[in-house]
């Protein structure tokens, strides 16, 4: 395995520059966040190598749990930002969170206990890359999920107020919006399902395949992964949708347009 | 701000709301249809809109809005419960169930939006200037639906209508809704209505 020094990741760094440059002068107004993204990147994973570092060494239950905790609440942080409209208050919050906390957290202890079942089962060399993956794909489709339903309920507020005018429960008032938000948080997975190993090779197999695992066991893994991430995905965004556009609602069935706030 | 109001309405009234615009007409109307928060409590036959699931409320009293809203592509897909009255007494055709909402006129939509709400059979009829996009022809055509849908169902209609002509025509009672105060004014003898 080839070992990367940190003259390496110099080069690399530079070819960022070099971008950040190029769109500097092509005033694309995106050079600042392009450069902060990277810093982020750098900073960030350096962290979390070194914490990685630290737990794998002491790999105990407390230790696994905290990090695992913290990515969970980052990752719900994460999806409150990117919805343009978002309930205000703890739900616009919770809402993802406890998705994520109900589908990835349920889906890797699951596949951690029955499916690879390592000794002991939280051994934090596969529950935190596990977790990691699922999060992230799930705090994706969540959070497109949720953009999607709330911004909808407010450009169709006229007609999800008609159809309750003429007596129609809140669920079947929503019934559309609620279809095409789930559908739109799963595209992303489906899609990337579909083109796996034809157009992109995943980047979890492409890794295992760099550090010297033979390639028919990188994608056994890697099939295994796309799988608990389709489920991950699929079961966060059903429950974010569900607990989403049943608060779009109050107890008399009046929609509340006013628990939105934009930005 | 709207209230306090206080009005009972008998089945088979027709009684007819006029006020300047802001007055309050509109949230009055999506008051009594329980569509926003409010103080207070509406009856229907005894039974407390608190009392009653909101969808069959809503159901019981229907809501006509000024603007007409539609969600699937065609217009018979709206009518679930299929089409209450011959299309002609709206001065429509049946061909129009066959076309996209797209393109049928405000007025076209108005009209069939209210054969939409009647085919609820609801028991009381709240209506939100329901004739503002029609031409006089297609307003008294649907005024004389809603006094025969009112007749025949012995339903309550609260109308709201800025027409004084036409609350002679339709109402048999008027009130006047000012700053989010409700008063009952004295109607002109109606001899047709009685």
């Amino acid at each position: 395995m080839v070992t990367l020094s940190v003259t390496d990741l110099v080069i690399a760094a530079l070819l960022v520059l070099m971008l950040a440059l190029l769109s500097w002068r092509q005033r694309a107004g995106i050079s600042r966040q392009l450069v902060i993204a990277a810093l982020r990147t750098a900073l960030q994973l350096t962290l979390i190598g070194m914490v990685l570092r630290v737990l794998f060494a002491n790999a105990e239950l407390g230790w696994v749990a905290l990090l695992a905790l913290m990515m969970l609440l980052i990752a719900g942080r994460e999806v409150m930002v990117r919805q343009e409209r978002r309930f205000s208050g703890w739900w616009g919050y919770a809402i993802g969170t406890v998705s994520m906390f109900l589908s990835s957290f349920a889906v890797t202890v699951f596949a951690l206990v029955v499916i690879l079942g390592s000794d002991p089962w939280y051994t934090p060399q596969y529950a935190i890359p596990l977790l990691g993956m699922l999060l992230g794909n799930t705090m994706n489709g969540i959070a497109i999920a949720m953009d999607r339903l709330t911004s909808a309920a407010w450009e169709k507020r006229n007609i999800i107020e008609a159809r309750l005018m003429l007596g129609e429960r809140w669920d079947r008032a929503v019934s559309d919006l609620r279809v095409q938000a789930v559908r739109s948080g799963m595209i992303p997975i489906i899609n990337a399902m579909a083109a796996a190993g034809v157009v992109s090779l995943p980047g979890m197999m492409t890794g295992q395949i760099l550090a010297g695992a033979a390639p028919v066991e990188a994608v056994k893994y890697q099939i295994l992964i796309m799988f608990l991430i389709a489920v991950g995905t699929g079961l966060g965004t059903l429950a974010a949708i569900t607990i989403g556009s049943r608060h779009l609602f109050d107890d008399r069935q009046r929609l509340c347009l006013e628990r939105l706030k934009s930005g | 701000m709207l209230g306090p109001v206080s009005m009972a309405v008998d089945a088979g009234d027709c009684v007819c709301i006029s006020g300047p615009s802001g007055s309050g007409k509109s949230l009055l109307l999506r008051a009594l249809a329980d569509l926003d928060p409010h103080d207070g409590q509406v009856w229907l036959d005894n039974r407390a809109c608190s009392t009653t699931p909101a969808d069959e409320w809503r159901k019981a009293v229907g809501l006509l809005p000024p603007e007409s809203s539609w969600w699937f592509p065609g217009v018979l897909e709206h009518f679930h419960n299929g089409v209450p009255l011959p299309l002609d007494h709206v001065g429509l055709t049946t061909a129009i169930l066959d076309k996209p909402v797209i393109q049928l006129s405000s007025g076209e939509r108005q009209r069939l939006a209210l054969l939409r709400l009647l085919s609820n059979r609801p028991r009381v009829l709240l209506l939100d200037e329901p004739t503002a996009n029609l031409d006089p022809e297609n307003t008294r055509r649907i005024e004389t639906v809603i006094t025969d849908y009112r007749r025949e169902h012995a339903a309550a209609v609260i109308w709201v209508s800025h027409d004084s002509e036409q609350v002679k025509r339709i109402a048999n009672r008027l009130f006047k809704l000012t700053d989010g105060t409700l008063q009952e004014q004295e109607m002109e003898w109606a001899p047709w209505l009685h």
